[in-house]
């Protein structure tokens, strides 16, 4: 395509090292770079351009850019198949040997690509397209329209396997972070880190200097702009209160000045080190942030613009003057203003022909483009561009006329580079994340910085401040400033030596002949929107640039709009005749450029992700193959197999041996807080529903806690151990969420009782023994308790057990005759073991959290968060006896007394009994009062537990229904896709109703 | 991630707190003689301040104390913190 492909290198010049060649493949072409190449710098030196398909109409796109913002060349790179990273932009990958890298969104192939068919389809897709075509049926968005519209616009595919890479993580602190380190940047950190200041200044690029890299001409203080970042880095370098952060890019800003930053520490080398982490996520937090993130170049929207070959003016320039590439042999160059012939004459100087360059300016003057008309470079006034040609790449460009607003000639030139300059686009996106608020500047024709939220400044062309000389006054200004120097101490003046030029913008569509061009002018490259898809949202009715942005998705691609945004908001404000401050703008969010989720995570995954709580028997239950299941954070046993028993049966033999002998359980997991000090009982009577007054010493109860809307929070046995003194249990999620509400109330609406609050629920290992047999089994093993029938249900107290201090609880989740031995923690599998052994007479089982399950829904015993919803009220629940009868106030009582709280039709618990004994409910299902139904159904509650009952011979479950009470014996349905479940309503109660076995 | 000045430790991060809603609501001191309208608009509504609010927190993660702050919600910014029990500062503009 081009004349020399090998030719593109310029001999000399340049970051690039040309002694070290690097081999890299493309789409499975090997090609070869050189050693501070990026994957798009390298391409570009051997003539391609075309690097991606777009998103929507599979459009030929090229390299647009230079730097993060570009909208076009995204690849995925890989090194083995857990190694795949999706949607890089070409022009930040760096080149390494043996790199891999495909184009995306292609199919079979990039140059003969089948969904270009869309291209030619377009009129059929305009803005809104998906909410107007795949509205019906319903039911084929999930098999069809989603699936094929996510393949045909898909970008780059997720890794198949798990990630092997490690992924660091810390924290630092600073006086002064500096974001960006071009000559603002540079500045900025010299001045800081000149007063002392600890300063972190970061660049997402591979090497500090930002645009003074592809500065050749220019002279700072009397040196070439390259010496001068050399010289201010090796100084920032040697301080130690200074820290350096390439290819680290500040991705999000936090509020009180927390930064995120993401640094790539190993992407860019052949071999990474092992062991060594990817990627390091730093959480800074700067007592003062200088912004130096400088701008980006607009592009100009007319017809034709996204062939491969039209870049921005800037990015042909960083090409030459940094990678010493050539991006064509023979260039257009269409521009709003001066900077774009410093291009022209830079790339002329190198050798590429300039056969014109179209200037949008009527009256082209000053020093810039005198320096071009002197070299000879055509310069064509008051122009515009009214097409351009090429299948893969650019090969001609039509050049208009504008006289008086319209276009009076044109002119076709041949070329295969278009370099388009439409001014500068102040990088604001940090400022606008920090909820500083942007103000528009007419001049510029672009939003900059206004009032800041943060202790944060702008500096430089971030801020709309483009001049060299002033651009580096401005960031030692700030950096000065950040730093906490004292003010009007004399700014720095830097002698820049360098062409005076003007940056004027330009905003929005280029004009055009009456009959325009059939080709697109794209305003959003990467979602493939264009000014028509523009024109046309406004014409259907959207004003707000928050609507147009949803509907058209301009400005929603990855790149969040870098390149796009102002002029979509540009073509909206001339649309609907406003200016652009009333079109408003969008919210700029984190983060700036696509973060990872290695990065994210941490090391924060597989073992690591969650910590695992284990009770202190967890050894002895892996040694018995418990299956075990996650309840919060804590690892339980759930069941005991043998034999090769499932689920089903284990737990049919664990609930027959406590029903019929004996069993063991570890309730460790139960929350435990200690309630202490002479008003402890006051504080119980106002926080839980029962009296606590008439609770005598060595005494227990079952202990509801409201939230203060009535509803049931959290419930458990709570045992008077000392005249000041509870012993608190609550359920085993509930405990930290039950210990906060009881100090708030402590702490703020009750600050004058005097109670203490400790959760002690690690402290105590719970060993519940449960069954008729259990007290044959304790007998031997307790000292100091005598624990025969005279020690009645509910009693509790302290004594001893294998001579360790224990405090004894006789209580029941059963239903069964029980106990439950609270021990130290530490001597928990001890005392286990112990119990175990002697028991091993009296026919004692060790069961998990499932028999418990089971063997409290034959009782009717609620688990708060299974049969309570946060709707649920102790009446509801059956629960009415447990409130204390005469007391004027505890939490939750006044909402108690609400109309619909006492209502006879909410839900109430009961237990629910399949026609099938052997049909077990779903959870959850719901539950009708007529059969037959269709959607929608009149439905009057569900079910919240079911099981199979070994012991009973039949299925259970329970479940809250309307007025379930009134409704004793009624038969209910429960419908399910196969039709309905007959259900008797019930008493909860479905084991042992007069609690004889309890009290035995 | 916010900056928090905890009255008891000082500055810490904001993962070591939980935020505790509306500050200087005071729990009635007899529910039972409030009709449901006052019962509910205590139980229920809230201020939705586009400004400064008095708001609680808890150093959950540290010294498990509660107190206020003074927060302006359009910045994030906090004005002042104070301790339970004691008035809002004086705010001079």
């Amino acid at each position: 395509m081009s004349r020399a492909a090998g030719g593109l290198r310029t001999p000399s010049g340049g970051r690039v090292d040309r002694t070290q060649r690097v081999q890299f493949e493309f789409d499975g072409q090997p090609y070869e770079g050189v050693a501070g190449d990026t994957l798009a710098s390298a391409l570009l030196a051997n003539g391609v351009h075309l690097t991606g398909r777009s998103f929507k109409y599979h459009r030929p796109r090229g390299i647009l850019a230079a730097g993060s913002e570009e909208p076009n060349a995204l690849v995925t790179v890989s090194r083995d198949a857990a190694r795949v990273t999706p949607n890089l932009r070409a022009t930040q990958v760096e080149l390494y040997d043996g790199l891999i890298a495909e184009s995306q969104n292609r199919w079979p192939s990039l140059k003969r690509d089948f969904g270009r068919i869309n291209d030619l389809l377009s009129a059929f897709f305009p803005s809104g397209f998906y909410y107007k075509t795949f509205m019906w049926p319903r039911k084929a968005w999930k098999s069809l329209y989603e699936p094929v519209i996510r393949r045909a616009a898909g970008l780059g595919r997720a890794p198949t396997h798990a990630d092997p890479d490690r992924y660091a993580q810390r924290y630092a602190h600073c006086d002064v972070l500096v974001v960006g380190a071009g000559p603002a940047g540079i500045a900025a950190a010299l001045a800081a880190a000149g007063s002392g200041a600890r300063v972190i200044l970061c660049d997402e690029t591979a090497e500090f200097g930002g645009s003074l890299l592809a500065e050749t001409s220019a002279l700072i203080d009397g040196q070439t702009a390259l010496a001068w970042v050399q010289q201010g880095i090796a100084s920032l370098a040697k301080n130690n209160r200074v820290t350096l952060l390439a290819r680290t890019t500040a991705f999000g800003y936090f509020p009180h000045n927390f930064i995120g930053l993401n640094q790539r520490l190993s992407d860019h080398l052949s071999r990474p080190p092992e062991g060594r982490p990817r990627e390091r996520l730093w959480q800074v937090r700067a007592r003062s942030v200088v912004l130096a993130t400088g701008a980006i170049e607009r592009p100009l929207v007319f017809p034709g613009n996204d062939r491969p070959g039209i870049l921005l003016a800037g990015a042909a320039h960083t090409y030459l003057n940094r990678y010493g590439v050539r991006v064509g042999t023979r260039a257009v160059i269409v521009t709003s203003g001066d900077d774009a012939y410093q291009a022209a004459l830079d790339l002329k100087n190198a050798g590429v022909e300039i056969a014109a360059v179209a200037d949008l300016r009527s009256e082209v003057a000053g020093a810039l483009p005198d320096a071009a008309r002197l070299a000879g470079i055509d310069i064509l006034p008051g122009s515009t561009v009214l097409g351009t040609e090429g299948d893969l790449r650019v090969n001609a460009v039509t050049v208009g006329r504008v006289h008086g607003g319209k276009v009076q000639a044109e002119q076709r030139i041949l070329c295969d580079a278009v370099l388009m300059s439409g001014g500068y686009t102040p990088s604001v996106h940090l400022f606008s994340q920090s909820r500083g608020k942007l103000k528009w500047n007419d001049a510029l024709k672009a939003f900059v910085p206004g009032v800041s939220a943060e202790r944060e400044r702008s500096a430089g062309a971030c801020r709309g401040v483009y001049d060299l000389a002033d651009v580096l006054a401005d960031g030692a200004a700030a950096g000065a400033a950040a730093a906490g120097a004292a003010a009007g101490g004399g700014a720095r003046r830097f002698m820049v030596d360098a062409f005076k030029r003007s940056s004027e913008s330009y905003l929005g569509a280029l004009p055009q002949a009456q009959a325009p061009s059939n080709d697109k002018s794209f305003v959003d490259w990467q979602h493939d929107v264009t000014s028509r898809d523009l024109d046309l949202a406004t014409r259907e009715g959207f004003q707000s640039i928050e609507h147009v942005k949803r509907y058209t998705t301009t400005g929603m691609a990855t790149d969040q709009g870098k390149t796009s945004n102002l002029n979509a908001m540009a073509i909206v404000a001339k649309s609907l005749d406003v200016s652009i401050p009333q079109v408003g703008l969008t919210t700029f969010r984190m983060p700036y450029t696509p973060v990872t989720f290695g990065s994210m995570a941490g090391i924060s995954r597989g073992d690591l992700f969650d910590p695992v709580r284990t009770t202190p028997t967890h050894p002895w239950a892996q040694a018995r193959a418990a299956v075990f299941e996650n309840v919060g954070l804590w690892k339980r046993a759930r069941y005991f197999p043998r034999g090769g028993e499932d689920m089903h049966a284990a737990v049919a033999r664990e609930c027959r041996a406590v029903r019929s002998a004996c069993g063991i359980f570890d309730a460790s997991t139960l929350g435990k807080i200690e309630v202490v000090g002479p008003d402890a009982a006051e504080f119980m009577n106002r926080l839980y529903v029962n009296n606590w007054s008439n609770l005598s010493l060595g005494r227990s109860r079952y202990g509801i806690l409201l939230r203060e809307d009535g509803f049931i929070y959290d419930d458990g046995v709570v045992a008077r151990t000392g005249p000041d003194r509870f012993h608190v249990t609550t359920t085993t999620g509930g405990a930290p969420r039950v210990l906060a509400l009881m100090e708030d109330y402590a702490q703020t609406e009750w600050p004058e009782l005097k109670v203490w609050l400790t959760s002690t629920t690690e402290q105590w290992a719970v060993i519940a023994v449960q069954g008729p047999q259990s007290r044959r089994v304790l007998e031997t093993l307790v000292e100091g308790i005598d624990i025969s029938s005279a020690w009645p249900h509910m009693s509790v107290a302290r004594g001893r057990i294998c001579g360790v201090p224990m405090l004894l609880f006789r209580v029941s989740f059963t239903g069964e005759l029980g106990f439950e031995i609270n021990v130290p923690a530490d001597f928990g599998l001890g005392v286990w073991e112990a119990v175990y052994t002697e028991g091993q007479a009296h026919g004692i089982t060790e069961y998990g959290t499932e028999t418990m399950h089971v063997l409290r829904a034959e009782k009717g015993y609620i688990i708060v968060g299974q049969d309570t919803d946060g709707t649920v009220t102790p009446d509801d629940a059956g629960l009415t006896w447990a409130i204390g009868k005469h007391k004027a106030d505890f939490v939750g009582k006044r909402s108690l007394e609400r109309p619909s709280m006492k209502s006879a039709h909410r839900k109430q618990l009961v237990g629910l009994r399949t026609k099938d004994p052997r049909t077990v409910l779903e959870e959850g299902a719901q539950v009708a009062a007529k059969s037959g139904q269709k959607p929608p159904m009149e439905l009057i509650g569900h079910v919240t537990s079911s099981y199979a009952s070994s012991v009973l011979g039949h299925s259970i479950a329970l479940g809250v229904i309307e007025s379930g009470r009134a409704r004793l014996g009624q038969t209910l349905y429960v419908p399910m896709p196969d039709g309905d479940l007959e259900v008797e309503v019930t008493s909860p109660v479905f084991y042992d109703p007069a609690g004889a076995r309890i009290n035995a | 991630m916010l900056l928090i000045v905890c009255p008891y430790c000082g500055e810490r991060p904001e993962i070591e707190f939980t935020y505790g809603g509306q500050a200087h609501l005071a729990r009635p001191h007899q529910p039972a003689q409030l009709d449901d309208q006052a019962w509910a608009e205590f139980l229920y509504m809230r201020t939705n301040t586009k400004g400064v609010y008095a708001e609680r927190w808890r150093h959950a993660r540290g010294c498990g104390r509660f107190f206020n702050a003074l927060r302006d919600t359009t910045t994030d910014h906090f004005l002042a913190f104070y301790k339970t029990g004691e008035a809002p500062p004086e705010r001079t503009a």
